[in-house]
């Protein structure tokens, strides 16, 4: 299972790293969106995948915490944060590539060059 | 507990909240926008005081919730948290009174205001933040805020600029994401005095695979405070907003990536500090080089002023890279320096630009005779900037070069001196063109500069020269925020209690009016 993660996680950076270098700005935000989904692939590798366990146990049971006992819940917990913000921030960034195509008249990354110092 | 730390968070979020409901009374909305900014510099000031007056209380900490530490979130806040928010709050104040005098009422109708104040909230919750993730969430927090005032209006420059700022912060944002979750992964936590407390076991002076997660994150946050080589987004996007915009980001924004530098590697990497600090050093050294060369060659007011923003940086990083109480105290006095001086600068120079109506060096001229006064504030920030006595500048310079000195590392005292010289060169150059030569025949005839424009930069500029004859208390006090800041044991104390976050022992049955912790402990898996 972690195996097919990381490949998973591996095809999805390198999708991201491939859509970023893009000149187009849609394509680069698209690359952004496939960067935070493997991120959050990520985290949730990180954290341990254990099936079929609780993730919350009562206070009253004996507690012995390791990893074959217990789920840990938090990882979803980060990833539910990542993946709200990824989304606000995404639904501004295509919003500003909306206007900036409207303000410039190009998705050209190549094109945008008014404001370069070099 | 010390609930009274939410004050710095609820203050600005209220704020704004209420200045948003009442826009369309703009008079009400501005007052409402005054009292949130004067009631958390006050609530600032007090925690300077408080910490300066009370040595045997060097952290106050709240706990999110009642969840003690480590589970829940943490607010800590030390001496260095409180001089950054109380700089926080000051150059808000600044930026306000200058923003009122600047900012047309079209952008005050879109909430512009409000929008200042939300990136007062995500800059102070990062300042007070005890918990990794919790920083990653306030950091997305100020970056919305800071995105939103970068592209109001949405002008070709700011569309094209905006583009780039947003995106290359967003993939820092991820990189810094990446590092959370593999420091989860290693440490099974995210409590800042957890992680600290338990990478502080692991063996030290071998690089191991907790130096490439410091590195991870200098590389993060080296994207937020415009570290060399991962800079030039800044120069592309900081001279497209409003004047009052670029003023608040230069002093504040590129500070809280260097502030979280010295939490992070001060604090939960201590032990990675010697072995990283020839790269920061390296990397400080081309950070001064690079900033002050591009600004050389450009010829406008704000465009110079950016580059000079990564260059201080980089005296920032050396303050870092030494590696010391006395290097990092040394970073920490030139830090409050910078941000009062370098925000000084751009109302400055930005009122010069406003009432010139062009920040082209070409197009404007003959300041000096016409305002005289927003001359002489000028010369005082530029010679503050470069470091002459009496100003807060000179302090700043002299201990870094002292603490270079001490550790031996000459080479870097030589390229922080020969950066000074050539800083205070290209400053000259604004001086000489905006205010010394008689105004262009071609240019249009510039405005008066009002009260608003002047008494912001003149606030600042009394600030560097009270911290210039100050300086002694003032090394005091970055003294002891840098001893409070790498002092792990005193942090995991004031945090956690006498016994540490630990939980109890694994496999032991706990006491349920005494159960703490759940944490999978996955460190000693990486010994084997």
């Amino acid at each position: 299972m972690v195996l097919v993660m990381v490949f998973v996680i591996g095809v999805l950076f390198a999708g991201a790293t491939y859509l970023i270098l893009r000149r187009s700005v849609v394509k680069l935000i698209l690359g952004l969106m496939l960067l935070s989904h493997g991120v959050n692939l990520m985290i949730f590798v990180v954290g341990g995948i254990r099936r079929g366990k609780p993730p919350i146990l009562g206070v009253t049971e004996q507690l012995t915490p390791d990893r074959t006992t217990l789920a840990d819940p938090l990882p979803q917990a980060l990833i539910l944060t990542a993946i709200v913000i990824s989304f606000g921030i995404t639904a501004f960034v295509l919003a500003l590539a909306y206007r900036a195509d409207q303000a410039i008249g190009t998705d050209d990354l190549d094109k945008m060059t008014t404001t370069d110092t070099f | 507990m010390h609930n009274h730390l939410y004050l710095p968070l609820l203050i600005p979020l209220f704020g704004a909240l209420s200045a948003i409901v009442f826009a369309r009374k703009r008079r009400l909305a501005r007052r409402i926008i005054i009292a949130t900014i004067a009631g958390h510099l006050t609530y600032s000031t007090w925690m300077l005081v408080s910490f300066a007056t009370n040595p045997e209380v060097p952290r106050q900490v709240a706990f999110a919730g009642g969840w003690a530490a480590p589970f829940g979130i943490t607010l800590v806040a030390d001496p260095l948290s409180a001089i950054m928010l109380f700089l926080a709050g000051l150059l808000m104040l600044t930026t306000l009174i200058f923003g009122f005098a600047t900012v047309d009422r079209r952008h005050e109708h879109f909430f512009f205001y409000p929008m200042l104040l939300l990136l007062l909230f995500g800059v102070s919750g990062a300042f007070i933040t005890g918990d990794l993730f919790n920083l990653y969430v306030w950091f997305e927090v100020l970056l919305v805020a800071s995105f939103g005032l970068l592209t109001l209006g949405c002008s070709r420059g700011q569309a094209e600029g905006g583009l780039k700022y947003v995106v290359i912060n967003l993939i820092g944002s991820t990189l810094f994401l990446i590092g959370c979750g593999l420091v989860y992964g290693v440490a099974g936590t995210l409590n800042m005095a957890h992680i600290a407390e338990r990478f502080a076991g692991l063996p030290a002076g071998e690089p191991t695979f907790i130096t490439v997660l410091a590195s991870l994150f200098i590389v993060a946050y080296g994207i937020k405070a415009a570290l060399f080589p991962l800079f030039f987004w800044l120069p592309t996007s900081y001279h497209t907003p409003p004047i009052a915009v670029t003023a608040i980001f230069g002093g504040l924004l590129t500070k809280v990536g260097v502030y979280s530098l010295y939490r992070v590697l001060g604090l939960i990497y201590n032990g990675e500090l010697p072995t990283l600090s020839p790269l920061l050093l390296i990397l400080a050294a081309l950070t001064m080089v690079a900033g002050v060369l591009g600004a050389v060659a450009q010829m406008n007011v704000r465009r110079i002023l950016s580059f000079h923003i990564v260059s201080q940086i980089g005296y920032m990083i050396m303050g870092l890279g030494l590696a010391s109480v006395f290097g990092l105290a040394a970073g920490i006095l030139f830090m409050v320096h910078n941000i009062i001086v370098k925000t000084a600068l751009f109302l400055i120079g930005g009122a010069a630009e406003h009432i010139s109506g062009t920040g082209d060096l070409k197009k404007m001229g003959g300041l000096a005779k016409r305002e005289p006064l927003l001359a002489g504030l000028w010369m005082l920030a530029i010679l503050s900037l470069a470091g002459i006595p009496p100003l807060s500048g000179f302090f700043g310079k002299l201990v870094l070069l002292q603490a270079a000195i001490t550790q031996g590392q000459y080479l870097i005292g030589l390229v922080a001196t020969v950066v000074s010289i050539l800083t205070f060169f290209s400053m000259l150059k604004i001086w000489n063109e905006v205010f010394w030569k008689q105004l262009p025949e071609s240019a249009q005839e510039p405005q008066r500069a009002t009260p608003g424009l002047v008494v912001p930069g003149a606030i600042l500029v009394l600030m560097s020269l009270l911290i210039g004859f100050g300086a002694g208390p003032a090394l005091d006090y970055s003294t002891l925020a840098a001893d409070q800041a790498l002092d792990v044991a005193g942090y995991v104390t004031d945090v956690c209690g006498a016994t540490g976050c630990e939980p109890p022992a694994l496999g032991q049955p706990v006491d349920p009016a005494n159960m703490r912790a759940l944490t999978m402990d996955i460190i000693p898996e990486m010994d084997e």
